[in-house]
């Protein structure tokens, strides 16, 4: 156990955390150039273009150090953003330190503090490490002194870097296997291991990635996972190498995998405790809590007869990502279609980008929506994540939506128009701290639901990208909210309703109206775009009617070509959305679905 | 459907591919080759023999470019004869030409009368100078009065002017100033076209290349609109999109032929023909057009047969184009559509607007419904 080093690298986005994995996967020896491809451990397309890593992965590196002797690090990769925070602080769990990733050109940043809180939380060694020292922008000292004074680190610990340049990787690695603690654990006792992943093999079942605090396991034993008491028979136990390297068995203070026959990723809960059947630990590890999905939205697809498609992706889908929640939902305007609920606007993000290119399936999302409380008169209480779902309003008693902490660091020029956006978004009990000369945190409490209506996009361009936020969820407040229906001459759209604070409400509804006005092509009639709340109007636009498109000339007999064109114009208005006698084409759809929300 | 076809007597269309100079809005087919013309005459009588078999009797006679008033008396007369010879004609069938107003000269007119044409149809496009030079026309403005004086003394009582509005930078006032330079001459026939940039033209090219500025739609929509006020109040029918008629009797024959899936025969280059199945349609060359008569064979470059769904489509559209409108039971028994039964819910909007007329039986478009009929015909 004294050879294992199990560790993480936490960074702020973009900070370098994957081409630092692949650094030290290279350095080890456990590739060689040829075979080499950027970000290893990003074994997604989106995960690689987008240079972030969603799901956390692990592989374990052969090291033989300057001491001559040899070690194993277990190195588990952290998902980088704020939507899955809980799997990072499963995965840090999973450790006994990590390296604390920081740009040498941005400094720290708000998901640097973030997790750091989380690295601390868990009593992990950390290593600071300055990367991007070769930039032309790179201030090392300026990085320094903020280790010092907004992290409250040594600065003299702080290793200097570049990952990219393949410098200062050999002074991390022995830094690895000399300042962070060997794991401890008692290989004795009753088995207790950390489910801190799971992904789907489609031959294989779920492949469990886990690290075992005590005890051992291997092939042909029953396991029991705490908290929900499933059990299961063990078929393989291994390591991560580059691929999956079967032993015997894993042993306290190993990371490794458990195959056992699980169908779905949805059946294994990651922070979840795994432990013998016949000889269970006394307690489950601590800091297990449940998948809650914060944000709701409904996927259709575009072409009604791709429904069984998108149905057969999702259900494809969901075996790899148990965070994702759906269920049927159907619509007047967009038809059949599924409700979805997300970890937050990311994870959205990527599920809806994974359907469109690995399913190849057109989908139109759904104004995100966070999941509101009502308590109704008669004292019974209903979550509604879905617009179509309102209750009766005379029904309600009070309206309560979800709020979040943000932390938001900004160079200081910026606060006053930061402040300014985040009361506009309702935020409260702001705290202002400096953390360095021109560097200020911002910490405000504010509704979710504003935080996934356009505030990531402005608060990026107010601050000129110098700015970065995080956020957690704190409780349910009271709230005065109200449900914004969109009319198209008279008829609901249902997919565009929308529950917003009644003071969003007019701004709202106008924004949808005026983007549905620019959107929906002049018909014959005039078209009357409304905002409502119950039967009260309050935003309305007009789409006056277009009074001429005839051809001037028709004769000479060429009769067919211009038949041709109202062919094709015709199967265009057949793609359209009827609402009541007004073609909406889709486009317009996605316009307005898309500027209501935070790409 | 076959017998409506076999009722319908069918209209000749004869393209005279030939002008002396290019207008730059025109996409018709033409070529300034003058030399070749007596090629092309010679073409087109064989062309006519090899569809003498198949349509006998016409009612309507229509040359058209072009410029059939390039050609010289003589050979407008053997076009004529070659005709006679070929098909049988009703004993009074509208014979219309095409002219520039250049070309009209007493010599010419005396002619073409003489030799049965009864209808003429003179490209004016316009009594203002200005408007004339940026349509590229050759012709003035004294050529354009001497042309309509000269017309009349040979007594030609069924004139049509073509008059073009909505040229870039043209005010309502100059449009209507010409307007009633026309009505000045009581012409029988009217066809007001509002100006299009086709893609393929010299015209089209320089408005793709934003040389110019079309007039937007709210303003061609008002010189729709006063242009069909004007003439009604003139005394003039408003029968179809761009055509007006000074009484029923005055209408052009031929062109509603296009209009109501008559069938027509389409001779010359890029002619098209239609026998209420079929539509094709000929080289769009002089050259491949020639070639193809000189092997033998009948110079089409393509043909399409009809669905019910495809003609039912035109008919729609046509209907909304003309005053004669739809009459439903017609329509039912020819297309099998029952328009009134599947669309009276929006027919009835269409009424309540004012785009249509709904009487018994049978719609009729308004003005307001015309200057909307290719939508309509997407209802």
């Amino acid at each position: 156990m004294k050879h294992i080093r199990n560790f993480s690298i936490i960074a702020h986005i973009d900070h370098g955390k994957s081409t630092l994995a692949d650094r030290l996967i290279q350095y080890t020896g456990m590739v060689d150039e040829r075979n080499f491809k950027d970000q290893i451990l990003d074994t997604m397309e989106i995960e690689r273009e987008r240079g972030i890593t969603i799901k956390s992965q692990a592989i374990s590196l052969p090291y033989q150090a300057q001491d001559g002797e040899d070690y194993l690090l277990n190195l588990i990769d952290t998902p980088g953003h704020v939507d899955f925070s809980y799997e990072v602080s499963r995965a840090l769990a999973s450790c006994e330190g990590v390296l604390l990733l920081i740009d040498a050109a941005q400094g720290v940043q708000a998901q640097t503090l973030a997790n750091l809180y989380l690295a601390m939380e868990n009593n992990l060694e950390i290593i600071p490490v300055i990367n991007k020292i070769d930039l032309p922008t790179a201030d090392v000292d300026r990085v320094l002194e903020q280790i010092d004074s907004e992290l409250g680190l040594d600065p003299f610990s702080a290793l200097k870097c570049s990952a990219k340049e393949g410098i200062g990787i050999e002074e991390i690695i022995e830094a690895i296997v000399c300042r962070i603690p060997p794991p401890k654990g008692k290989p004795d006792s009753p088995l207790a291991a950390l489910i801190f992943d799971a992904q789907y093999d489609p031959f294989r079942g779920t492949v469990i990635h886990c690290r075992l605090f005590d005890g051992t396991v291997k092939a042909g034993e029953i396991i029991r996972f705490m908290s929900n008491q499933a059990v299961y028979k063990v078929e393989e136990v291994g390591r991560f190498l580059l691929t999956r390297q079967k032993r015997d068995r894993l042993s306290a203070g190993e990371v490794g995998y458990i195959l056992a026959g699980v169908k779905t990723v949805s059946d294994v809960h990651i922070g979840d405790t795994i432990t013998l059947d016949d000889q269970p630990c006394d307690a489950p590890l601590p800091g297990f809590k449940e998948f809650k999905p914060v944000v709701f939205s409904s996927i259709y697809p575009i072409a009604p007869e791709d429904y069984e498609d998108l149905a057969v992706a999702l259900e494809k889908y969901k075996l790899n990502d148990a965070a994702f929640v759906y269920q049927k939902d159907s619509s007047i305007a967009l038809g059949q279609g599924f409700r979805c609920g997300f970890l937050g606007l990311l994870h959205l993000e990527i599920v809806q980008e994974r359907l469109e290119r690995e399913y190849d399936l057109s989908i139109i999302l759904s104004v995100p929506s966070v999941r509101y409380r009502f308590t109704l008169k008669d004292g019974s209480t209903v979550y509604v994540d879905n617009p179509a779902h309102y209750p009766d309003p005379g029904s309600i008693e009070r309206g309560e939506e979800p709020y979040i902490r943000a932390t938001l660091i900004l160079p200081e020029r910026y606060l006053g128009a930061v402040m300014k956006l985040c009361m506009e978004k309702r935020g409260e009990n702001s705290k202002l701290n400096y953390l360095g000369p021109g560097r200020v945190e911002l910490i405000y409490e504010m509704p979710l639901a504003e935080v996934i209506y356009d505030f990531y996009n402005r608060f990026k361009s107010i601050t000129q990208g110098y700015g970065s936020f995080d956020y957690d969820v704190l409780d349910y407040r009271e709230s005065n909210l109200v449900l914004v229906d969109i009319l198209v001459n008279g008829e609901k759209v249902d997919a565009l309703s929308q529950i917003v604070h009644r003071d969003q409400a007019r701004p709202r509804a106008l924004g949808v109206c005026e983007k549905l006005k620019e959107e929906i092509p002049r018909q014959m009639f005039k078209v009357a775009i409304q905002g409502a709340i119950g039967g009260e109007i309050i935003a309305r636009t007009t789409i006056s009617p277009f009074r001429k498109d005839v051809t001037a000339k028709c004769y000479g007999g060429d009769i067919t070509r211009k038949r041709k064109l109202l062919e094709k114009q015709k199967k265009g208005k057949k793609r359209m959305k009827m609402i009541g006698s007004v073609s909406i084409p889709q486009s317009a759809f996605l316009a307005v679905l898309k500027s209501d929300t935070d790409s | 459907m076959n017998t409506l076809n076999v009722i319908k007597t069918p209209g000749l269309y004869i393209h005279i591919p030939f002008c002396l100079s290019k207008c730059p809005y025109c996409d018709f087919y033409s070529s300034t080759s003058v030399s070749l013309i007596p090629y092309f005459l010679n073409g087109l009588f064989k062309e006519m023999e090899r569809h003498s078999h198949r349509f006998k009797r016409f009612d309507t006679i229509y040359l058209g470019g072009g410029t059939p008033s390039l050609l010289t008396p003589k050979q407008l007369e053997s076009i004529l004869m070659e005709v006679r010879k070929n098909f049988h004609l009703t004993s009074t069938p509208e014979i219309t030409m095409e002219a520039n107003p250049a070309d009209l000269n007493p010599v010419l007119l005396e002619s073409i009368r003489g030799i049965g044409i009864n209808r003429l149809n003179i490209g004016i496009q316009s009594f203002d100078e200005r408007v004339l030079r940026f349509l590229g026309r050759r012709h003035s403005l004294n050529q354009v009065i001497s042309a309509i004086e000269a017309s009349r003394k040979v007594k030609f009582n069924n004139i049509g002017f073509d008059l073009i509005y909505g040229v870039p930078g043209q005010e309502m006032d100059s449009w209507l100033q010409t307007l009633r330079q026309a009505l000045d001459f009581s012409p029988e026939h009217l066809s007001c076209y509002q100006l299009t940039f086709e893609p393929e033209t010299p015209l089209g090219r320089r408005f793709q290349a934003r040389e110019f500025h079309a007039p937007g739609d709210d303003l061609t929509h008002q010189f729709f609109i006063e242009t069909s006020n004007v003439l009604s109040e003139a005394g003039y029918i408003h029968y179809e999109v761009s055509n007006f008629a000074r009484g029923m009797e005055h209408t052009s024959k031929h062109n509603q032929k296009y209009w109501d899936h008559s069938p027509y025969l389409g001779l010359g280059p890029s002619a098209h023909s239609f026998d209420g199945h079929q539509r094709w349609w000929n080289h769009r060359s002089l050259a491949q057009y020639l070639d193809e008569i000189q092997r033998g064979n009948l110079p089409i470059e393509g043909k399409e047969t009809l669905t019910l769904e495809q003609l039912r489509l035109e008919a729609l559209y046509f209907g909304f184009r003309t005053k004669k409108g739809i009459h439903f039971d017609h329509f039912k028994d020819r297309y099998a559509f029952d328009l009134w039964m599947e669309k009276k819910e929006i027919l009835r909007r269409l009424k309540a607007e004012g785009f249509l007329l709904i009487q018994h039986d049978h719609l009729s478009p308004t003005p307001q419904g015309f200057a909307l009929s290719d939508s309509l015909a997407l209802l």
